[in-house]
């Protein structure tokens, strides 16, 4: 076996123990579905910040956006079709509000819609916005994500202040938290795939072009606005998607800490990317796995300070470990990813 | 609408609110004159502005508690700050001085949650004020109020920034400040030690907002989770004032303020800072395409 | 080659090492109502924006466990049981609450839950206690859209939301000669904070408004991250509403008060909440003279119950076990009483089996240091009115019911200018 076919080899086993693990993750621990829910929304949320991010340059500070954008269409067409807003407000919390067959198509359908709102919104966002360069791009982003939440928090088609309410799980579905779990499972997967797929195409070497000169690759012939309207656009597809789920996890939706939660989960995404290694397909979902699960531990066991512990683990990460842990292991273990190091190729030969 | 006819009819009313605009766009304008400094000179965007407001505005607090005079608490926050800015600078901002931009944001951000907590934590989420003492001016019949304090935070807001501008241009320090933010090579080179510029333009921006903090408190509240309002509204003013100049980012302040108490009188306050953000993005995208334009005709 | 493949067996091995590391750590630890020990579980906020008021949750929770433990625990069907609690921080954040719901009913096998503190977080986790038929007992939670949900599981013992201030509506109208105008001839003006508590006080407000056919002039949304009031104080200046009606949490309430007196905006009647918990006759002592504030309980009422005697009785019980309150706030004496209803409960239930329970819950009809609680079957008290009192000379005087009035009501306030 030459040394590609053993890395590839060992590729396959670790594909295959993680896709093991994740589908047996919510049978061994039962009581966990909503943690796990939120581990591969954690993924979701690197993943998707890291194309416009660390692989293409641009960091964004309000793709949040688009995740609150998806939890509202997705609720919101869930309620419209069977209810109106009045009657929604009187029957909200039961368990019989929609059939199991109403819940599901409403719930496929808002996915769906949400999905295109995302599409939308990112295709008319970025043309505006992807125009400016570096921490003016950072600052408006931060901005709309901020502005987002106010917007919506003012609109009383959407509960305004007082939120937003998701229809109730009915039975005759089975278990609640089974079912979330393998959609966010679902979704992370995709998102994984979908990735790594457009990061072998022309697509993955031009946007990593625009991140390294963005005027040469346009020099080069490079149409750097469709390729960085394209990235935002697939984020945003999966962000939408994912805000979706996530209203319906969570039950209640506020606009700014819930959906449009720039200071929690908007800026964590960024977080788990870095941690993990930007510019990676492995670093964000190292990242948000490692993240996850730190701040359940720090939340268990440091109760009260948790917050501070977490602030201080940010700093940590981002003065001593910048290059992420992928960064990381490549800088020490190169061999481990598939690199070959020229002179140890010798020495195996020899 | 009946919010513009109100004005419309008794203009008046929006005498009122621009004096109120251009005093509370003054606080705004004395947080964010450090950030200046701080994105100038070291390339930093420092996320944890807010907090440093919050920190002395709890400082006051403290020392009104047991009874020292809270106007004492604007120099007494201003120290306290500078020294805390310091320590920061000397644990965790020189590290990340000379890199990318994007990286202070992030650590910044980690900075402004751990002093948030921690002030929590001492403190209580609880919201809390001083009472200056101050009382209001009247004119016009009592139609139009003017706060002392909010006049007191005016005039100082000014004078610190004149202090600024003085302190830049004829101090040797300031000079070497200058000398730094043009070109910090240059700088090392000429003998400055660039280590110790960072230092002093750090803690300068923690002071000067702890100071702010100390009129927050007389003015209105503070609470733990305050500071994000302050840093977004200093970006928002640096942004558009850019960072080479004191006059304009109090002038842009001051803008703001008016701004944001207009748009929230005619939109509606639900809308005041949607309209805030929708006009920086409008600014900068504006920005963008005039630049664009230039590009093209060099073409 | 040994190398690297001890380098990737590290890195897998840690990878697992984590994972089984957290599924260990958050194993629940013990069963509840094992032994002599009936555990109820409590997802309150210890940090985050609802701190200070979860902080008074938890106060009133554990004085009333440990009352009631100190008079012998609780009698259900022969057996005595002592009371406990397990509590989570669910950090001011809804999505935190549900998780954390779930959590201490699935792992940690709670099976009766405590309220957490506000409208919001029990929005997110009375879905959770509801679809795993949990009973709840809440006394933080006063939407009213928790109640119309037809929940069977969840209780409030406090007023709801849309009795907060309708007091005052009432007071005005009833005291509408004073201006030489009738009820529907007054105008109102609304400034409520953007969240669903105090929207939720604003549609109580709104429905009493348009009883009385009163004129709404002035419906401003507040944002949270509000500082300035002047936007607002200016309208109500230029349109001089009669009433001026204000929702913001402490920060509302100590801004409005400090602002209202700044700009000399005169109003017949200023009518607030939370004025306690922003300390407003402290910190702002003259100004603060005759706003009307509403509160769900007051020291000088008349209740009183076998645990804890009359409503002062609680209050200086409360004193002595946290030294640094001197007014007790609404918040601890409903969620002690929210524990004394559990306690009612199980006596009658004889039994700790949830149904059991929950339905002598339904049954409740009990006079509590708190006030009189039954539950409507939609969850909320209806036998508990709100009050209102008004701030004399530094002093909450309550003003409204009539039944409990220890003085009638200054109306309307004098103006800034004969003070």
């Amino acid at each position: 076996m030459s040394a590609r076919q053993k890395t590839d080899g060992r590729k396959l086993t670790l594909y295959a123990a993680i896709a093991g693990l994740s589908i047996a993750a919510p049978f061994i621990m039962p009581n966990f579905y909503i943690q796990l829910s939120y581990l591969w929304l954690m993924v979701l949320f690197a993943l998707t910040w890291d194309v416009v991010g660390g692989q293409m340059g641009y960091n964004s500070f309000g793709n949040i956006v688009f995740f609150g954008l998806g939890m509202y269409v997705t609720a919101v067409t869930q309620r419209d079709l069977y209810y109106t807003i009045n009657e929604y407000a009187t029957v909200a919390g039961r368990v019989d509000a929609l059939t199991p067959r109403q819940y599901l198509t409403g719930l496929s359908l808002g996915l769906g819609m949400s999905a295109v709102a995302g599409v939308l919104l990112a295709l008319i966002l970025g043309v505006l916005v992807l125009r400016l360069r570096g921490h003016y791009f950072a600052i408006s982003t931060l901005g709309i994500g901020f502005a987002a939440g106010d917007i919506a928090g003012g609109i009383d088609y959407i509960g305004a202040g007082s939120g937003l309410v998701t229809p109730v799980f009915p039975s005759g579905l089975g278990e609640r938290g089974l079912f979330y779990y393998f959609l966010f499972l679902i979704l992370a997967v995709a998102a994984f795939l979908t990735f790594k797929w457009i990061y072998s195409t022309r697509f993955g070497l031009a946007i990593n072009a625009i991140r390294d000169d963005e005027d040469k690759a346009e020099a080069m012939g490079i149409n750097t606005t469709r390729y960085k309207v394209l990235a935002w656009t697939v984020a945003a597809f999966f962000l939408a998607l994912a805000g979706g789920a996530t209203g319906n996890l969570i039950g209640f939706i506020d606009p700014v800490d819930t959906a449009f939660a720039g200071a929690t989960f908007g800026v964590w995404m960024i977080l788990m990317a870095i941690l993990g290694g930007k510019g990676t397909i492995w670093g964000p979902v190292i990242g948000a796995v490692i993240f996850q699960i730190t701040q359940e531990l720090f939340w268990t066991f440091l109760l009260g300070w948790q917050r501070v512990a977490l602030g201080a683990l940010i700093i940590a990460i981002v003065v001593f470990f910048p290059q992420g842990i992928m960064g990381f292991v490549r800088h020490n273990w190169p061999e481990l990813l598939g690199h070959r190091i020229e002179a140890r190729e010798e020495e195996e030969a020899a | 609408m009946d919010n513009l006819q109100i004005l419309l009819q008794a203009p008046i009313f929006s005498v009122q609110l621009l004096i109120d605009g251009l005093m509370i766009g003054a606080i705004f304008a004395l947080a964010a004159y450090g950030m200046a400094l701080v994105w100038g000179v070291m390339n930093i965007i420092d996320i944890a502005q807010g907090e440093y407001v919050m920190l002395g505005g709890f400082i006051t607090f403290s020392l009104n508690r047991v009874g020292i005079n809270p106007f004492l608490g604007i120099p007494v926050s201003f120290a306290a700050l500078f020294v805390i800015g310091w320590i920061l600078y000397r644990i965790v901002i020189n590290r990340i001085v000379e890199r990318d931009m994007f990286v202070s944001i992030l650590a910044t951000f980690g900075i402004s949650i751990l002093l948030q907590q921690l002030m929590s934590q001492i403190f209580g989420a609880d919201i809390q004020t001083v009472e200056s003492g101050l009382g209001t001016t009247f004119i016009f019949d009592n139609q139009i109020t003017i706060s002392q304090i909010k006049m007191v935070s005016f005039v100082l807001a000014l004078a610190i920034g004149v202090v600024l501008v003085i302190f830049m241009r004829k101090s040797r320090l300031g000079r070497a400040i200058r000398a730094t933010a043009q070109n910090a090579r240059a700088a090392r080179i000429l003998g400055i030690d660039t280590d110790r510029v960072y230092a002093v333009t750090f803690s300068l921006n923690a002071a000067i907002c702890g100071a702010a903090g100390a009129l927050v408190v007389m003015t209105w509240v503070v609470q733990p989770y305050m500071g994000l309002a302050y840093t977004v509204r200093s970006f928002l003013i640096i942004t558009v004032a850019g960072f080479g100049n004191i006059a304009t980012v109090i002038v842009s302040g001051l803008g703001l303020g008016v701004a944001e108490i207009f748009a929230g009188f005619l939109l509606g306050t639900e809308f005041q800072m949607a309209f805030i953000f929708s006009l920086l993005v409008a600014i900068l995208v504006w920005r963008s395409i005039r630049l664009r334009r230039k590009r093209q005709v060099l073409r | 080659m040994s190398a690297i493949m001890s380098v990737r067996h590290t890195f897998i091995g840690a990878l697992a090492g984590g994972v089984a590391a957290v599924t260990l750590a958050a194993m629940p630890v013990g069963a509840k109502a094992a032994g002599d020990t009936i555990t109820l579980g409590a997802a309150v906020s210890f940090t985050g924006k609802y701190a200070t008021n979860g902080t008074h949750t938890k106060n009133g929770y554990d004085l009333a466990i440990k009352r009631v433990n100190e008079m012998g625990g609780v009698n259900v069907g022969g057996k005595k049981y002592k009371l406990a609690i397990k509590y989570y921080d669910d950090e001011s954040t809804p999505a935190r609450g549900a998780q954390l719901a779930e959590r201490l009913i699935k792992q940690d096998g709670v099976k009766f839950m405590l309220g957490p503190y506000s409208s919001g977080m029990t929005k997110a986790m009375a879905p959770i206690a509801e679809k795993y038929k949990i009973p709840m007992v809440e006394g933080n939670g006063a939407s009213r859209s928790l109640f119309n949900k037809g929940y069977k599981y969840l209780f409030a013992v406090l007023s709801t939301s849309e009795q907060y201030l309708a007091e005052a509506i009432n007071l005005a109208a009833q005291n509408a000669g004073k201006l030489g105008k009738k009820p529907d001839q007054l105008t109102v003006a609304l400034a409520m904070q953007n969240d669903p508590f105090s929207q939720d006080i604003r549609a109580g407000v709104l429905s009493d408004i348009k009883r009385y056919k009163m004129k709404v002039v002035i419906d401003d949304k507040l944002p949270k991250e509000l500082n300035d009031m002047t936007v607002t104080l200016t309208k109500v200046k230029a349109l001089k509403p009669d009433l001026l009606i204000v929702s913001g949490h402490s920060k509302g309430a100590a801004l409005a008060i400090r602002q209202v007196a700044a700009m000399k905006v005169d109003t017949a009647m200023l009518a607030m909440t939370h004025c306690e918990a922003a300390k407003v006759q402290d910190k702002f002592p003259k100004k603060s003279d005759y706003t009307l504030c509403a509160t769900q309980w007051a020291e000088t009422m008349s209740y009183k119950d076998k645990w804890f005697g009359t409503a002062k009785q609680y209050a200086d019980r409360f004193r002595k076990a946290y030294p640094d309150y001197t007014v007790i706030p609404y918040q601890a004496a409903e969620s002690s009483a929210s524990v004394l209803v559990y306690v009612n409960a199980f006596k009658r239930a004889g039994s700790l089996d949830t149904k059991k329970v929950r339905d002598a819950l339904a049954a409740t009809n009990l006079q509590t240091f708190y006030g009189n609680v039954k539950f409507a079957p939609t969850g909320q008290n209806i036998a508990k009115p709100m009050a209102l009192r008004q701030i004399i000379n530094g002093k909450y005087v309550v003003v409204a019911p009539a039944k409990w009035a220890e003085s009638p009501v200054v109306f309307p306030k004098p103006k800034w200018s004969q003070r």
